[in-house]
């Protein structure tokens, strides 16, 4: 169904969708290249923020207290999970550490599973970001044209956290170069342990805002996991602005190829992340030398 | 704190993440709970069957995007277990010669999750056979898990039920002699509900199509897009997604775009669920009349009536035909006594399909495997919870009434599980191609 118009909706869901990879992909990506510590239980906490938030939204019915719960409890978790089992595993080899993040990814789920069931939650949009909305080249749901707005806020208060603060710096420093960090007397575990809460939020707050957009399962965190993968991969290993840039292509790549040919368009996304690897293997914003 | 944990490479990332990631989806359970004549040796025969009880192995998703479904068949075989060894007046309804258990042996059963994964299925199936020597198996609610247990069944000459699967590959060219369909297919589904669809919208509609990416999406496609041309419908586009895609947003703008009067969602299980509330937010419904040719058990509920409400959908059961059919309103009746809510078309099917290898096991005489399966083709005509039914030899398909149902509006529901309202009941005889119009060869007895 190639035309003008078509090719303009597509490229413009390309965006939103991409948008949302962004910010999950941030999340994967500073976890990664400040700790080392490859996430596999990210999309299941991706799927606790959805639920998280829906819990509060069936308690009090409002869409700001859900995100905000879907957030922050995120972020205790997140924190909790550093201090309680992640630290453990900072001096243990990579395999270790993704064994015991798929294994709270598994427990994260299922406990979801027996407490909800598998059947889908929905979380509504906000009133007046329901329906739809004229674009002139497209009709499209109001909510997700506003989730472009709420995600690139987020991305700018995390970009404004990384770079523009203390914090900031010193995870920067970290992903660079963590024992020199450790070496100038800076406490890094602190600093873990709030960059581990600071990805988990992100996850977090990427499953609220996406609830109304999708219903709830508890794998839902499943096939997102994979394709944040992809993106950090295009981007760059530890890069922000990578994460960022690789999620929008990775939108992008989706949306135009279905617009071509539908079947292929997840086939398509690999087939970006492997001419990536061929042509520039530390990602398009990576460090080189990180191969 | 070594250098190498705070200086991740692309490499480690590459070699931990992808390769564990594609694994992720690789979880499932496993839960064995037990174990089990004078032809010659063949599949688990006579091992299988030397002791008081046979076994039955059940590879259903409790994972996944047809999680939901699977529960509610596993219930069912759960329920027909239950029936066989008690012989309960409704088992001995539909399969006459029961007494208690099959033969007078006790049934049990093991369970595993498939994910909907033939993969999953197999491997469980495989260990059932291997460990438990299941005389039969049964399992799916996707067809690419129907067909890859018929091929197993075949192989290891083990009987094998299907679960829910609505292609026509099934029964067609994936057909084999040890496997069996009672449920709906493509090819019925389209033929039953083609003449209402095309009674109620006109002739020379445009079509667009959700179709899921595997062997169930294109033949119910396939069957929806060949019977419609007859009424002059014309396919606008396709949009063929993968199994459990994540967002449908982009497929979606297809749609809204290529100028559709009619959208027929063949998607399934969660994905139905997630197109159908996203081509609502695009305002897709507001344009189009949405068709559900192969219904989903859940859908309503889960979408929300108000998206169902005056839509047409075919399908295999529905609780209310209580009204119509005596062994119906048993079945529901029982049903609801054991789990508190009124039975889907998968738990109905699964009930069914123990039925009826039962009546051709003890009509048999024997569980001796080409005996069953002489015993199956013997076109013996069966009650069921929707009237008379019989297995078509050439093929194995179960030739039974497709149910064309509606969707009720909020204020005509009678309680809250009373979604569709029972528009016809389409005698299955008119509705099935020839047997070898779909390449059926079933292959050899022993």
């Amino acid at each position: 169904m190639i035309n003008w118009a078509n090719f303009i909706s597509q490229v413009f869901n390309g965006l939103a969708l991409g948008a949302l990879l962004a910010l999950i992909s941030s999340g994967l990506t500073i976890i990664y290249g400040t700790l080392g510590v490859l996430n596999l239980a990210h999309g299941a906490m991706f799927m606790l923020g959805g639920y998280a938030g829906f819990v509060a939204y069936q308690a009090t019915g409002s869409y700001i207290v859900a995100v905000a719960a879907g957030a922050l409890s995120l972020l205790v978790l997140g924190i909790v999970m550093e201090r309680v089992i992640i630290r453990h595993f900072y001096g243990r080899p990579h395999e270790d550490q993704l064994l015991v993040t798929f294994g709270l990814s598994i427990c994260f789920v299922e406990l979801v599973r027996f407490f909800f069931g598998s059947e889908s939650r929905n979380v509504p949009p906000p009133g007046p970001l329901s329906g739809v909305v004229s674009l002139g080249f497209a009709i499209y749901p109001t909510y997700r044209v506003a989730l472009m707005g709420i995600v690139a806020v987020a991305l700018v208060v995390l970009f404004l956290v990384l770079y523009r603060t203390r914090l900031g710096m010193i995870v920067r420093a970290g992903i660079e170069d963590a024992v020199m960090v450790d070496s100038l007397g800076i406490d890094v575990y602190r600093v873990f342990m709030v960059v581990f809460g600071i990805g988990a939020m992100a996850a977090g707050f990427a499953g609220i805002v996406n609830a109304p957009v999708v219903s709830l399962t508890p794998e839902v965190g499943e096939a997102i996991l994979v394709q944040t993968f992809v993106v950090v991969v295009i981007g760059g290993v530890g890069s922000f602005p990578g994460a960022v840039l690789g999620g929008l292509i990775a939108g992008e790549i989706i949306s135009i190829t279905s617009m071509i040919n539908p079947g292929y368009a997840y086939v398509m996304l690999f087939a970006a992340m492997t001419l990536v690897l061929m042509l520039r293997p530390h990602g398009l914003l990576g460090t080189p030398g990180r191969e | 704190m070594s250098n190498s944990k705070h200086s991740p490479t692309r490499r480690d990332f590459m070699r931990l993440g992808l390769g564990a990631a594609g694994g992720l989806a690789a979880s499932g359970g496993f839960i064995p709970r037990v174990f089990a004549a004078d032809q010659p040796p063949i599949g688990t025969f006579p091992a299988g069957v030397s002791g008081s009880s046979v076994f039955i192995g059940i590879a259903v998703p409790r994972t996944g995007t047809y999680a939901v479904q699977g529960e509610d068949e596993l219930k069912g075989w759960q329920l027909a277990v239950e029936h066989l060894n008690s012989g309960h007046p409704l088992m001995k309804q539909i399969s006459p010669k029961t007494k208690k258990g099959v033969l007078g042996k006790e049934v049990k059963y093991g369970v595993a999750d498939s994910a909907a994964k033939p993969n999953d299925a197999v491997q469980a199936e495989q260990r059932f056979i291997t460990e438990n020597k299941a005389v039969l198996m049964t399992g799916s609610t996707s067809s690419a898990v129907a067909v890859a247990l018929n091929k197993l069944a075949q192989r290891e000459k083990v009987l094998y039920v299907t679960g829910i699967s609505g292609s026509n590959d099934t029964t067609g060219k994936d057909c084999v002699r040890y496997g069996f369909r009672q449920n709906f297919y493509g090819q019925t589904a389209a033929a039953a509900i083609g003449p209402v669809i095309v009674k109620a919208y006109g002739k020379n509609k445009k079509v667009a199509y959700l179709t899921p990416d595997y062997t169930y999406g294109h033949t119910v496609t396939k069957s929806c897009q060949d019977y419609l041309a007859t009424a002059g419908w014309t396919t606008v586009t396709n949009q063929v997604a993968p199994l459990g895609a994540p967002d449908y947003s982009s497929y979606l703008l297809n749609v809204a775009n290529s100028g559709a009067d009619v959208l027929i969602n063949v998607n399934w299980g969660h994905d139905a669920v997630l197109s159908t509330q996203q081509a609502q937010r695009f305002g897709i419904l507001d344009k189009m009349k949405l068709v559900i040719p192969y219904q989903i058990p859940f859908l309503a509920p889960e979408v929300g009536n108000n998206l169902t409400a005056g839509v047409y959908a075919a399908t295999d059961f529905w609780w209310t035909l209580e009204d119509k059919f005596p062994l119906a309103k048993m079945f529901v009746d029982e049903f609801r006594k054991k789990f508190g809510y009124n039975p889907e078309w998968g738990a109905n099917n699964a009930y069914m399909s123990f039925a009826m290898w039962a009546d051709a096991v003890e009509n048999a005489g024997t569980f001796y495997p080409p005996d069953v399966i002489k015993s199956f083709e013997a076109g013996r005509k069966l009650q069921s919870t929707v009237g008379e039914v019989y297995i078509r030899k050439e093929d194995h398909q179960c030739v039974r009434p497709v149910i064309i149902v509606q969707g009720k509006k909020q204020a005509e529901m009678k309680n809250k599980e009373d979604f569709w309202n029972v528009l016809e009941i389409v005698p299955g005889e008119g509705l099935m191609q020839k047997p070898d119009a779909f390449g059926c060869k079933l292959g050899d007895y022993t």
